[in-house]
């Protein structure tokens, strides 16, 4: 049901700048308006969600361990798993960004022989993850072969190793075709899994829907229907200039790539893509596991009116002989 | 909010690299580039008018330049007839560049501008600028 909504909500998306376009006037409205729209929003929608979080009180630390934690000098601490120090804390938040150590943790879970449970070695989602946001990154950042006049040399570089390949006269972009791969492996991961295509949400399949779509036109705009990316970076040039002209020769699929990017960037800081922020906001990685060896005091903490048992003594001292209690003073 | 100078110092990172773009360019105009079509074997042209037309080899020069590699290389066709029915030799020393004769002028225009480096060069001899 969500992947059917979803499916025909990314359809109907690509409807709308299909048809649109061939409006006159209103290509400038989806290269120029709906482009300026996204970034905002995004933008926006990133800080207003980081800085909400951001008002959420930690006042403690909260060891999720995974590792020994730092005790007697003869028992080993795990440092990077368990860190007690903030160099362990950034070692341990590195992983977790750039490696993706927790999914790393991944188990599956089955019952062997009747009702002998066993966890099996899973790594196939890590993996996916992994080369899917690689992947990802490597191709936003060749793209800013469209946002800078000269292109910087950290982008041609990437360009040309990511492009050592051929196809045809043109360099093959591994990125982009290892993007494809991993994404349609999130997604068939999705479906074929009987227990996760049961907790999966429309919000689950939008996402995937929409980059297997910015995705596929990209490789079909780059080797397959090309259209003329000269015309393509006067657009994005003009853009990044604030001088936004529409230049004629900007193909169909371009209009859709660039529609459902603008989408996508909307979209992210709703939805649970907005983890690109979050990940940095874990509580559980990013504090160090120090509680035995400091005393954190909450800082929220107010004065409350207390009262002592040797208040209480004073005060009801004369009952509690009478009751036969025992004091701790005599009068 | 006690991590409130890290968060934000880590926002204001993310919102300044994420506008790399915009930043950097600006207050500079954005020039698209001018390939130059004024060399001598155009200006004699009566019809100025390339093997295809302009919006076909603006956007897959490429293609036809890998189709004539493989038709001259493999096949050992040498005439490839156009869409409206004109012959020409496949050759990109003694076709293209006949008319194209600057490569800085023409080639080299857009492929800087989109840092597109082919590797036609490997093999075959750059025209002498006129």
């Amino acid at each position: 049901m969500g992947m059917a909504f979803s499916f025909i909500l990314v359809v109907i998306l690509i409807l709308i700048v299909a048809l649109g376009v061939l409006v006159p006037g209103l290509q400038y409205f989806f290269a120029v308006v709906v482009p300026y729209a996204a970034l905002l929003t995004f933008l926006a929608g990133m800080v207003m969600r980081v800085l909400k979080w951001a008002r959420a009180p930690v006042p403690f630390r909260i060891p999720t361990t995974t590792g020994q934690q730092r005790s007697l000098p003869w028992i080993k601490a795990s440092a990077l798993d368990n860190p007690s120090t903030t160099a362990g804390v950034i070692g341990r938040m590195a992983l977790e960004i750039l490696l993706f150590r927790s999914l790393f943790r991944n188990t599956r879970l089955e019952l062997h022989q009747g009702s002998r449970l066993a966890y099996h070695w899973e790594k196939w989602l890590w993996l996916g993850a992994l080369l899917f946001h690689w992947s990802m990154l490597l191709v936003v950042l060749r793209h800013l072969r469209f946002f800078t006049e000269p292109v910087p040399g950290f982008v041609t570089l990437l360009a040309d190793l990511d492009g050592f390949f051929r196809f045809g006269l043109q360099g093959l972009y591994i990125s982009g075709v290892t993007f494809l791969v991993a994404v349609t492996y999130l997604f068939l991961r999705r479906v074929l899994i009987p227990q996760l295509r049961y907790i999966s949400l429309p919000a689950d399949y939008i996402p995937l829907f929409l980059l297997l779509g910015i995705g596929s036109t990209g490789i079909l705009m780059r080797y397959f229907y090309r259209v003329d990316v000269t015309a393509v970076k006067e657009l994005t040039m003009g853009l990044v200039t604030l001088q936004p002209v529409v230049p004629d020769g900007l193909g169909m699929l371009f209009f859709i790539h660039l529609f459902l990017v603008s989408v996508l960037a909307a979209y992210f800081p709703f939805s649970k893509l907005v983890h690109m922020g979050g990940i940095f906001l874990s509580p559980t990685r990013n504090l160090p596991n120090d509680s035995r060896a400091r005393r954190h005091i909450n800082p929220w903490n107010y004065p409350v009116p207390v009262h002592t048992y040797e208040e209480y003594e004073e005060e009801f001292r004369d009952k509690m002989k009478l009751a036969g209690l025992p004091v701790e003073k005599e009068g | 909010m006690r991590d409130s100078r890290y968060i934000i110092t880590g926002l204001i990172v993310f919102v300044v690299l994420l506008t790399f773009p915009l930043w950097s360019n600006a207050g500079k105009a954005a020039s698209p580039p001018q390939p130059n079509l004024d060399t001598p074997a155009i200006q004699n042209l009566e019809q100025k008018q390339c093997v295809e037309a302009t919006e076909y080899m603006r956007a897959d020069h490429m293609q036809l330049l890998e189709d004539w590699r493989n038709q001259v290389v493999r096949e050992g066709k040498r005439i490839y007839v156009a869409a409206n029915g004109k012959e020409y030799e496949m050759s990109l020393e003694n076709s293209c560049f006949e008319c194209h004769s600057s490569k800085t002028q023409f080639c080299d225009q857009c492929h800087n501008y989109l840092d597109v480096e082919p590797d036609c060069w490997t093999c075959h001899l750059e025209p002498k600028e006129p």
